[in-house]
């Protein structure tokens, strides 16, 4: 029993179609427990295909030295920062849902938190490959972590960016496993005493670590996920705050600005969402969800691109404002002028389509109708991936390949098959994660849609409207009218 | 560990509205409810059982300044004292640099410290294996267990919960806590096991 005995006939509901607790566990549980699907192993094989040609650059890579990327001394962050960056980011969106929404109290969350923190993971995951290959003799990778060596000993740099980023990504990645951990041992308890063969009872029992649902564990439980939800709030915010000091700090034209830090964070979270758009419509079409990941849910999300998208468009025109003119500075304005404003400069094409992609495409979601519409909804998700992506190459590349000393100007980068191998292997690992995830894993949090479901579900609701019409008059006519 | 063999009384509700006012009575008679298993969490129920609030919060404040002073202290024991860097001739105490190592550890030490206290608290492991009343408990059963002790008659509490709306009840022997144990095997009691 919730706090609130009904809430708002003005809300939709979000959970459709009629339900009680029984069949919410169908439904959620019953496609891990039937055989996968042609179009799963399908899928599944392809991302894993992905990731051994990601395997096999990052094999290119660490034999014959960096130099298997077309990098040079000019342009020394290349594909891969921008995608260590991009990857980040996208993990923000299911830190959003799960923390800050849980903090702000979004009913609407509960359909989607697991697979948007389950989507963080993968996410972070993927990028920590990008600066720890990026080392070159990645043998030496432990060097990053303050330990009593034999150098001395010698540490690490404490006041160092991107030493602030190890500690950032790791802690991230950490706290991001286990609140979504912690989230899922009821599930996978559900999982276990529904189970009818032996595998499943095993593994699923050692999944749930032998969770009862217990009345004082959940009492443990809500408090526990309270807390992660405080500590993760602040933790999303300094995580993508941290990658932006890494440009931010340095004194290169294009990086050194101040207004990174809010900047990044909204950028991760646009690009967040849109992962988590892209994704989640294809798992509701095929996992038949579409009862719990409702268009209201949809359509809350794609809210959430317009504010942030808006507010990423808002701090590249006060960047473009503060670096092609206020600053006054001769470089920073060469930057922004000729680099990327000047659409027939060598990367002008890169800043425009950006600025396409991720201001002017999300507006489109001030309609209530494109808002709610699938088609319109999923082809906007790739572009604003696309555009974010964009993003990242354009702030790296773009203020890097004309360096101060006109004659080691890199005008040319183009990446090589290993580097753009390497990137579809994390999408391959991404993927591979992801569909196991989907087929093994209780996709939607269920014992937190059941806590919503008798306020929230379709059909409770429907049976509400009495209560509600007998209550605003009982209140209209003691209240109201004795006041008058 | 495994809390000794005892007999319980099991009820299971379908509704959380008839198990509140169901808890109630069960403790005004005087019975001893040993726990009450629920598929979601059900607000304000420990309240109704009589439960401490947890101080689980309390701990994970404990762990977080844990954090921010392991950081702070050894960053400036580092950069003061054991190996001063010259950095461009800045202070070798530099605060505000160090903000963002020691708020990151201040998270890492209070998200970890809670989440090991939680399952060290809830008795959660992998391999860990309890009783449980019933398997629909973490499907939609709101499944009150009973304490007998000696002199409990057990069909007067059987009686009671029957008016009080459960759906079904029965007496288990069961023992309480936990053991190292895998699900795919039946669970034995103590006693039945050879050499008890």
């Amino acid at each position: 029993m919730s706090l609130l005995k009904y809430e708002s006939q003005q809300r939709e509901p979000l959970v459709d179609g009629d339900k009680n607790y029984h069949q919410v566990t169908e439904d959620i549980i019953g496609p891990i427990e039937l055989k996968p699907t042609r179009l799963w192993y399908i899928g599944f094989w392809i991302s894993v295909a992905l990731l051994l040609f990601g395997v096999y650059s990052i094999y290119r890579e660490v034999t014959y030295g960096i130099g298997q990327w077309n990098l040079n001394k000019t342009i020394g962050w290349g594909w891969d920062i921008t995608n260590f960056v991009w990857w980040v980011g996208i993990g923000h969106a299911g830190t959003l849902i799960s923390a800050i929404l849980l903090l702000f109290r979004q009913g609407w969350r509960t359909g989607v938190n697991r697979a948007a923190e389950a989507m963080t993971i993968f996410a972070v995951m993927c990028a920590g490959q990008f600066p720890i290959w990026h080392m070159g003799r990645v043998w030496m990778a432990f060097f990053v972590l303050p330990y009593a060596n034999t150098r001395g000993p010698l540490w690490v740099n404490f006041n160092s960016p991107l030493l602030w980023d190890v500690f950032a990504i790791s802690t991230y990645f950490t706290v991001s496993l286990l609140f979504w951990y912690s989230g899922l041992l009821p599930d996978f308890a559900t999982v276990r005493d529904r189970a009818k063969t032996k595998l499943r009872k095993l593994l699923y029992g050692i999944a749930a670590f032998g969770w009862t649902g217990s009345t004082k564990h959940w009492q443990r439980h809500e408090s526990l996920s309270l807390v992660l939800a405080g500590l993760s709030t602040p933790l999303v915010l300094s995580v993508h705050t941290i990658v932006s000091f890494d440009f931010a700090t340095s004194v290169i034209p294009g990086w050194h600005t101040t207004i990174f830090p809010p900047y990044f964070v909204a950028g991760a979270i646009f690009s967040g969402f849109a992962m988590v758009q892209t994704l989640l419509i294809v798992v509701r079409k095929v996992m038949n969800l579409q009862d719990y990941i409702t268009m209201g849910h949809i359509e809350a999300m794609n809210k959430v691109i317009v504010l942030t998208g808006s507010i990423v468009g808002c701090a590249y025109l006060t960047e473009l404002f503060i670096g092609a003119y206020y600053s006054q500075n001769l470089y920073e304005m060469y930057v922004f002028q000729e680099n990327r404003a000047n659409i027939f400069s060598p990367y002008g094409w890169s800043y425009w389509l950006m600025m396409f992609c991720n201001v002017v495409s999300p507006q489109l979601f001030w309609s209530r109708k494109l808002r709610r519409n699938i088609a319109v909804t999923f082809f906007m998700s790739i572009i604003v991936n696309i555009g974010m992506w964009y993003e990242r190459f354009v702030i790296i590349v773009t203020s890097v390949y004309r360096d101060f000393l006109p004659s080691s100007w890199s005008t040319y980068y183009s990446p090589s098959i290993y580097e753009i191998g390497f990137y579809l292997g994390t999408f391959g690992l991404f993927f591979t994660c992801f569909f196991l995830f989907a087929k093994y894993f209780p996709v939607i949090a269920l014992a937190e849609i059941k806590s919503i479901l008798k306020t929230s579900g379709e059909n409770y609701k429907a049976k509400m409207t009495d209560i509600e019409r007998a209550d605003a008059e009982k209140f209209y006519i003691e209240e109201v009218e004795h006041a008058h | 560990m495994a809390g000794g063999i005892k007999k319980f009384v099991v009820g299971s509700f379908d509704d959380e509205a008839v198990l509140f006012p169901a808890v109630k009575n069960v403790r005004k008679a005087g019975y001893k409810i040993h726990d009450v298993y629920t598929p979601f969490p059900v607000h304000g129920l420990d309240h109704a059982m009589g439960i401490r609030e947890t101080s689980l919060h309390t701990a994970g404040f404990i762990y977080a300044i844990t954090g921010t002073t392991t950081a702070l202290t050894f960053i400036s024991w580092v950069f003061t004292k054991d190996w001063p860097l010259n950095i461009g001739g800045k202070p070798h105490f530099a605060l505000p640099a160090w903000i963002p190592i020691t708020f990151e550890l201040t998270v890492l030490f209070s998200a970890v410290g809670m989440v090991l206290t939680f399952c060290y608290l809830c008795n959660l492991a992998p391999f860990v294996k309890k009783h449980h009343f019933h398997p629909r408990a973490t499907d939609d059963l709101f499944v009150m267990a009973i304490e007998c002790s000696d002199k409990t008659d057990d069909n007067e509490v059987q009686n009671f919960l029957q008016n009080a709306g459960a759906k079904e009840i029965n007496v288990q022997v069961a023992e309480t806590g936990w053991w190292i144990g895998r699900y795919d095997k039946e669970q034995k009691l103590y006693r039945d096991e050879p050499g008890y």
